[in-house]
């Protein structure tokens, strides 16, 4: 098929080094492409309701866009990130879980609302930086890691389904972060030396100190969360012994050892956060150790599989994956199952994903409760 | 690739006498027009000659007329002036001023010492006489009320309204920037205090635009620093966009009937036609006095933003409502103001025509703009299409 045949397609742009090249690269193929950015957050601090909004990082996504020749336009999803991305993380963090927001906005976002967006301008579809892979397979499209290990976002992309994957393309799947960075001096692009973006796109700051101003900021979206903000939780140990009080809960991470403020002779972890208890849970390291994880919200990218599967488990977006049995819960509950590891594993924590692989593929995941 | 510009409310093309003008600024020629040589010399030629052509086209004395970088800075200039004379008091805006109106209103409201009345218009886009009059109060220090609106183009009745404020020594500022250049706008028949224009808006450079303080009414510098402008605005002179501003209104004042023939042939070629082209559009304040080159239309069922972006990777400029710094799409203001709902204010489009579009641009906008409603219509479910949620 010539390029002149080829429907147009929606470049997600933020104004980063990725999906600039990710633009730059499709309009050097000749396909029709626009460029899109998306203002879900303002943090310039100018009240946006019913104004012009602070242009923020988009203003590079228009250069870039100018650079590579293609139209570009801003969309206003503000609200939409709040309601799918930014009150979730809120809220997972006071129910004593350690969120992963950008799966949710990749879910519900990005290739979600921005993919509604751009086909009603007549794209078809939608192109990131994403760092993976779209392989057709014998049943439809497959997710598959990047070929950079080090640069791998497949874990973020768990939640998408082949409808999705079908309506996407990741240029960048295939190249090493280094490679990125050269097509962009190449082609002179204002980005080349832009160095990586925020963990959280839309925390300036602090996590902590983040939740604290979001809940004082909407007393409304997170009702009695104020008033627990400030309590001292009671850490103790697993025989239930109250070793003294800390921070608030919501402070506390499953697998964190500094800042508990505990003299004891062997070094003391997080093991859990108990927020009705306004309890945090302690313990030496070994028992930070789990044998399994129990997930809910399960997802699978292609068909759902009869019975138990076999595949390689990472419980968090920097672990390197581990053997694993999936199987379903016992009580039958739907979406939900139990995880057995083939080693214990450290960290398992809940609002985090569990994202399944087959090799190099993705096959779906889940939202981890709890260890086994 | 097609490109049709169909915007010209936001900004216009330069006028080939205007480029003309500036040329030698550009060049050969530079001065400034403070300084006592004859570059200086040469430069004040230049800016008071700019001077002359654009009272003129006003039907104004040169000396009343102040020049500004924007008729943004031109609009603040006046009610700053009037915030600082009088300390305090009681303002009267239309709901639909331009925001350099409405938001130096507001910041005087915020300040304290300042009360302001937002007189809305009525669902015909235009802002009753009686409405304006009904809102003066003793202490009313000043009455805004544009010519013509920049989004739907409705033509304000502000010679009654600056006749009625001046039986009560109360100042009228009105903002013409869209009127200038379309249609015939004279100081004497508006009988107004103030009135403000920018270049590029009738197809003058971007930079510069003037304020007319009618004689005899103090205006106080917004900007301090220099004697520029009889003391009324310090700044060194944009010489280049100020010959530009001159020869524009030149342009205009020899142009006028011609234009303002062109641009409605245009408009209501496309008014007539769209009905048949595009079923259930529905055009805005078409029975009110309007500019000759303005049509605001809602396509019921359509979002505005992605028929926006859809004709212009077909190749058709348009907008959705006054241009956004950051690019992004809001209700219109004034489209809330004239009564439509948020739905019906987000599926509109403005069209506005200038002096260069042709007869077979507007044939290929409306090809366009069939063909792209009923793509957008084909993927809307249903409830969209019946203008539910």
């Amino acid at each position: 098929m010539g390029t002149s045949e080829m429907g147009l397609t929606a470049v997600a742009m933020s104004g980063g080094l990725d999906s600039s090249v990710t633009a730059w690269l499709l309009a050097q193929s000749g396909r029709p492409v626009v460029g899109l950015s998306m203002l879900l957050w303002d943090q310039s601090g100018v009240e946006a309701n019913g104004r012009c909004c602070g242009a923020l990082d988009l203003g590079d996504a228009k250069r870039v866009a100018q650079q590579a020749g293609i139209p570009h336009y801003t969309l206003r999803m503000d609200q939409e990130f709040r309601q799918q991305v930014v009150d979730p993380f809120v809220s997972d963090y006071l129910a004593g879980r350690t969120p992963s927001p950008c799966v949710r906005c990749n879910t519900w976002i990005k290739f979600d609302l921005l993919l509604e967006k751009a086909r009603s301008f007549g794209a078809e579809r939608v192109a990131t930086g994403h760092y993976a892979r779209i392989v057709e397979g014998p049943d439809g499209p497959e997710l598959h890691t990047a070929l950079d290990p080090d640069k791998d976002q497949s874990y973020y992309l768990f939640e998408l389904s082949r409808q999705q994957l079908a309506a996407s393309l990741f240029p960048l799947g295939e190249m090493t972060k280094p490679e990125v960075r050269e097509i962009a001096r190449r082609a002179g692009l204002v980005v080349a030396e832009k160095g990586e973006s925020m963990e959280v796109c839309f925390v300036a700051g602090g996590l902590r100190e983040f939740v604290e101003a979001q809940v004082a900021e909407h007393p409304d979206r997170f009702a009695g969360a104020a008033a627990r903000l400030d309590q001292p939780a009671r850490l103790v140990n697993a025989a239930g012994t109250e070793l003294g009080e800390g921070q608030p809960y919501y402070r506390y991470t499953v697998g964190q050892r500094r800042g508990l403020g505990l003299a004891a002779k062997s070094p003391l972890f997080v093991l859990a956060i108990e927020p009705e208890e306004n309890r945090v849970l302690v313990g030496p390291e070994e028992e930070l150790l789990a044998p399994g994880l129990r997930g809910e919200r399960l997802h699978w990218i292609g068909r759902e599989p009869a019975g138990p599967v076999e595949a390689t488990v990472r419980i968090r977006s920097r672990h390197p994956g581990v053997p694993a049995l999936i199987r379903p819960r016992e009580d039958g509950t739907p979406g939900t199952v139990e995880i057995d590891f083939a080693e214990p594993q450290r960290g398992v924590t809940p609002g985090q994903a569990a994202v399944f692989y087959q090799g190099t593929r993705v096959l779906g995941g889940c939202w981890i409760q709890g260890r086994l | 690739m097609v490109s049709v510009y169909l915007d010209h409310n936001a900004t216009t093309p330069l006028h080939p006498a205007a480029r003309e003008a500036m040329l030698p600024w550009l060049g050969e020629q530079h001065g400034n027009p403070s300084s006592i040589h004859r570059f200086g010399q040469a430069a004040r030629n230049a800016v008071e000659e700019a001077r002359e052509k654009v009272a003129a086209l006003l039907g104004a004395r040169p000396p009343e007329m102040v020049f500004t970088a924007s008729g943004t800075e031109a609009n603040n200039a006046v009610l700053f002036h009037v915030a600082r004379a009088r300390a305090s008091g009681h303002l009267v805006i239309s709901s639909f001023e331009h925001p350099s109106i409405r938001e130096a209103a507001a910041r005087l409201e915020k300040d304290g010492a300042f009360e302001v009345t937002r007189v809305s218009p009525g669902t015909d886009g235009v802002v009753a006489v009686e409405a304006v009059v009904a809102a003066l109060r003793p202490d009313t220090r000043l009455v805004c009320l544009m010519l013509a609106n920049n989004e739907i183009g409705t033509v304000q009745p502000v010679a009654e309204v600056a006749a009625a404020c001046r039986e009560r020594g109360i100042l009228v500022l009105c903002d013409a920037v869209q009127a200038v250049g379309k249609i015939p706008v004279s100081v004497e028949a508006l009988g107004v205090d103030f009135l403000t224009l920018g270049a590029h808006k009738f197809h003058g450079p971007l930079g510069a635009a003037a304020l007319w303080v009618r004689k005899g009414v103090e205006i106080s510098p917004l900007l301090v620093g220099g004697s520029q402008e009889r003391r009324r605005r310090a700044s060194t002179e944009n010489v280049p966009a100020l010959a530009g501003l001159g020869a524009a209104a030149a342009a205009a004042a020899a142009e006028l009937p011609a234009r303002t023939a062109h641009l409605a042939a245009l408009r209501d070629a496309f008014e007539a036609e769209l009905p048949r082209r595009v079923p259930g559009a529905i055009l805005h304040c078409t029975g009110s006095p309007r500019l000759p080159n303005t049509s605001h239309v809602a396509f019921p069922g359509v979002e505005g933003e992605a028929l926006l972006i859809r004709l212009d990777i077909a190749g058709f400029a348009v907008s959705t409502g006054s241009a956004c710094s950051s690019g992004t799409v809001e209700p219109s203001k004034t489209l809330l103001a004239i009564g439509l709902s948020r739905e019906e204010a987000l599926s509109s489009l403005r069209v506005s025509f200038g002096m260069t579009n042709r007869p077979e641009e507007v044939e290929a906008f409306l090809a366009a703009l069939a063909r792209e409603v009923e793509a957008i219509r084909r993927l809307a479910p249903a409830s969209v299409l019946s203008g539910g949620a």
